[in-house]
């Protein structure tokens, strides 16, 4: 338990892959950590199998509005993200699949030139050290095919994904690196290939800071977990710098606690929004916000199902859902018409939440031939990089407010001629795909509401194009850190959690080392 | 005549309308019923709005061998939504109201074209969601589309049909892993 008024501990907003690990990282080096989380504490015995139940129970579900020209305001209008509210944050229900960004992505602008309309820099940090940093990640996470860890059996999925993408000539198609255990490591057990990744893991298989990083933390008798607890505002002293946390507690009571340090990582929404909500006299456009890039340059990733059906089953649900990857397409060929590269993922969803994520649109006698086919039915993801737009940004929503009062997130995104022909071209291939064996149909999904959201306080080497430095330390206020995947200067076209691991392990030893330095 | 199985906990006293119908032969839920007949009694909407909007619901997701309780399953979740929510109730009455008296026993064609007429309504866009939200979660849904749903409690499907797939070769184990031992 830390005093509300003790002036030495670091507070962190957000329990998640950031939050979460950087949390154990401070306190195993004897540093006090308030973390405070929104949501309530799971556990691998109360997550529920029921997935409507699953959903309620672990995703963040207080309101925001969005705009823009993309799909999702169309086909998921109250449900821009799809995000967790649950200690652990978006561990709980992510799918574990850890690739890493690639060097040139880490280089995006000099890698894709001046691309009109875009808002694309370098990242601050040479790849050798992010490298350095993956593969740290890598060890404490397991991650499959990396290390010596056996790649995941492969599933009935898996065959037709491996079967077709042969057929069109891809060299790297495998079971995918995946945070999830194929043998018992780490205290944890070993995947028993039920499915249901996305409605928190039932064996602890999956790596998640819930059952990982924070009770080790615990341990250290350095963290003071505070569930329930939304921050509200950062507040500063009148030397500007952080020095407090306002929240409401598990009753919705005002609570203050203090700070030597403030590190926000409330996923790339909740994070600039807080910023936002911390105006003052000194800081009227809100903290660390001189440059006025926060919220801007948000990312989300061209996501996009691709189904194939079959004449035979496939029983695609059977098995870890991510569980298989195609590499070939990670490239930055502008031959193709685009700059940047996308992944193939192997996906499937369950039978309540296929017609209405998978295929959200449509009714009558076609939608429900293709719900007929459910057990023939194939599945993989298009996770390609998306064009950072300065106008592509979170704000304040003007009129529809919280449960507190304060206005909630609202989230625009027109995409870029970029990000669209991505989408066609990978879809295209991934229908190829399907095609090459023998599909009786195939189906371009959905773009699903965002599961991967970057950007939105990133970190720039030059002040005027970011939020913070190459350590998520804000430009403007040097207690003050981004340690989300709102840091990442561009999304590259990886999966973030890796990358987001990694930025932790590498800011916390740069905090470590300020602190002690009495720098901060 | 023999009771009916009653497809929800009697909560309501008093019920404003009633659903009724056959299992189908091998139904998941003649397991627990007495007779085949089962009968859904409505909080809130009345026996006609009920029979509106479980046709409604079998012309947005037609699958013509799931039997009728699968879809008067539907309006039993929207019957019970719409007693906790005015807003939707009332939404829910005109709507089934603005459809008509005939709608449930129009022939298929004729039922789809009054719904494209309104497909863009906020009544009908609330009735597709809850639709295919409730219809797609019943054990009746499971059974008849093949889903396993859940299998933690029968220890995953590791050992149970995984990589049973056989129309399909089988992938190399460098790109793969291997099965841990049982």
């Amino acid at each position: 338990m830390i005093e509300h008024t003790d002036e030495g501990a670091v507070v962190i907003v957000g329990s998640g892959a950031g939050g979460g690990t950087l949390a154990h990282e401070l306190t195993r080096r004897g540093i006090k950590v308030v973390l405070l989380e929104a949501g309530k504490r799971e556990s691998i015995a109360s997550f529920s199998q029921d997935p409507n139940v699953a959903f309620g129970q672990l995703t963040w579900l207080d309101p925001r509005t969005q705009s823009g020209t993309w799909t999702v305001p169309r086909d998921f209008p109250t449900l821009p993200a799809w995000i967790a509210k649950s200690v652990g944050g978006t561990t709980v229900h992510w799918t574990g699949a850890t690739p890493r960004n690639r060097e040139w992505e880490v280089t995006a602008r000099t890698s894709y030139g001046n691309v009109a309309g875009t808002s694309l820099i370098d990242w601050p940090i040479s790849y050798q050290e992010l490298k350095n940093y993956y593969q740290l990640a890598e060890r404490r996470l397991g991650v499959t095919r990396r290390n010596g860890v056996p790649g995941m059996p492969a599933s009935n999925n898996f065959k037709v994904m491996y079967a077709g993408a042969k057929k069109l000539g891809f060299k790297r198609v495998h079971t995918g690196y995946l945070a999830i255990n194929p043998q018992p490591f780490d205290g944890r057990a070993l995947c028993i290939q039920q499915g249901f990744c996305a409605q928190g893991c039932k064996t602890g298989a999956k790596w998640s800071t819930l059952y990982t990083e924070i009770p080790r933390a615990e341990a250290t008798g350095n963290l003071d977990l505070r569930i329930q607890c939304m921050a509200t505002r950062i507040e500063h002293g009148a030397d500007g710098r952080a020095n407090g946390v306002v929240y409401r507690d598990a009753q919705g009571k005002e609570q203050r606690q203090k700070a030597r340090i403030v590190c926000v990582a409330g996923n790339a929404l909740e994070t600039p929004r807080l910023l936002l909500l911390s105006e003052s006299a000194k800081y009227p456009h809100g903290l660390a916000n001189s440059s006025d890039q926060v919220g801007r340059n948000y990312t989300h990733h061209i996501i996009n199902f691709v189904w194939g059906i079959f004449d035979q089953p496939v029983h695609a649900w059977r098995g870890a859902t991510l569980a298989g990857l195609i590499e070939d397409p990670q490239v930055n060929d502008p031959k193709r018409g685009f700059v940047g590269g996308y992944h193939f993922e192997l996906c499937s969803l369950d039978l309540p939440t296929f017609p209405l994520v998978g295929i959200p649109y449509g009714w009558g006698r076609d939608f429900a031939s293709v719900i007929d086919n459910f057990a023939n039915i194939a599945g993989i993801l298009v996770n390609g990089e998306d064009m950072p737009r300065a106008d592509n940004r979170i704000t304040l929503d003007p009129k529809v407010r919280d449960a507190y009062g304060l206005p909630v997130a609202h989230v625009h995104v027109d995409e870029h001629p970029n990000d669209l022909a991505m989408r066609k071209h990978a879809t295209d291939w991934g229908a190829k795909l399907y095609e090459a064996i023998g599909a009786k149909r195939t189906l371009k999904g959905s773009h699903p509401p965002a599961t991967h959201n970057m950007g939105t306080a990133r970190m720039s080497k030059n002040p005027r194009d970011g939020v913070t430095n190459a350590w998520g330390q804000t430009h403007d206020i040097k207690n003050l850190f981004v340690s989300d995947g709102s840091q990442m200067s561009t999304p590259g076209s990886a999966n973030p959690t890796l990358t987001i691991v990694a930025l932790a392990l590498r800011q916390a030893e740069y905090i470590s080392r300020e602190m002690t330095a009495r720098n901060i | 005549m023999k009771p009916a199985l009653i497809l929800q906990r009697r909560e309501f006293l008093q019920a404003s309308g009633v659903l009724t119908g056959m299992l189908a032969v091998g139904s998941p839920l003649a397991l627990l019923a007495p007779t085949r007949t089962w009968a859904v009694d409505l909080s809130t909407l009345t026996s006609a709005e009920g029979a509106t909007l479980m046709a409604m619901a079998r012309t947005i997701a037609p699958h013509d061998k799931l039997e009728d309780a699968a879809y008067a399953l539907v309006v039993r979740g929207i019957d019970e939504q719409a007693s906790k929510d005015d807003g939707l109730k009332k939404l829910m009455k005109d709507g089934a109201q603005g459809l008509g008296a005939d709608f449930a026993r129009a022939p298929e064609a004729q039922r789809v074209a009054a719904l494209k007429k309104i497909e863009q309504s906020p009544f009908f866009q609330l009735t597709r969601v809850k639709t295919l939200q409730l219809l797609y979660s019943s054990p009746l849904a499971y059974k008849y589309f093949g889903y396993e749903g859940e299998a933690f409690s029968k220890g995953g499907y590791l050992y149970r049909g995984l990589n049973d797939l056989r129309w399909l070769p089988d992938v190399p184990l460098e790109d793969s892993g291997p099965m841990p031992t049982a």
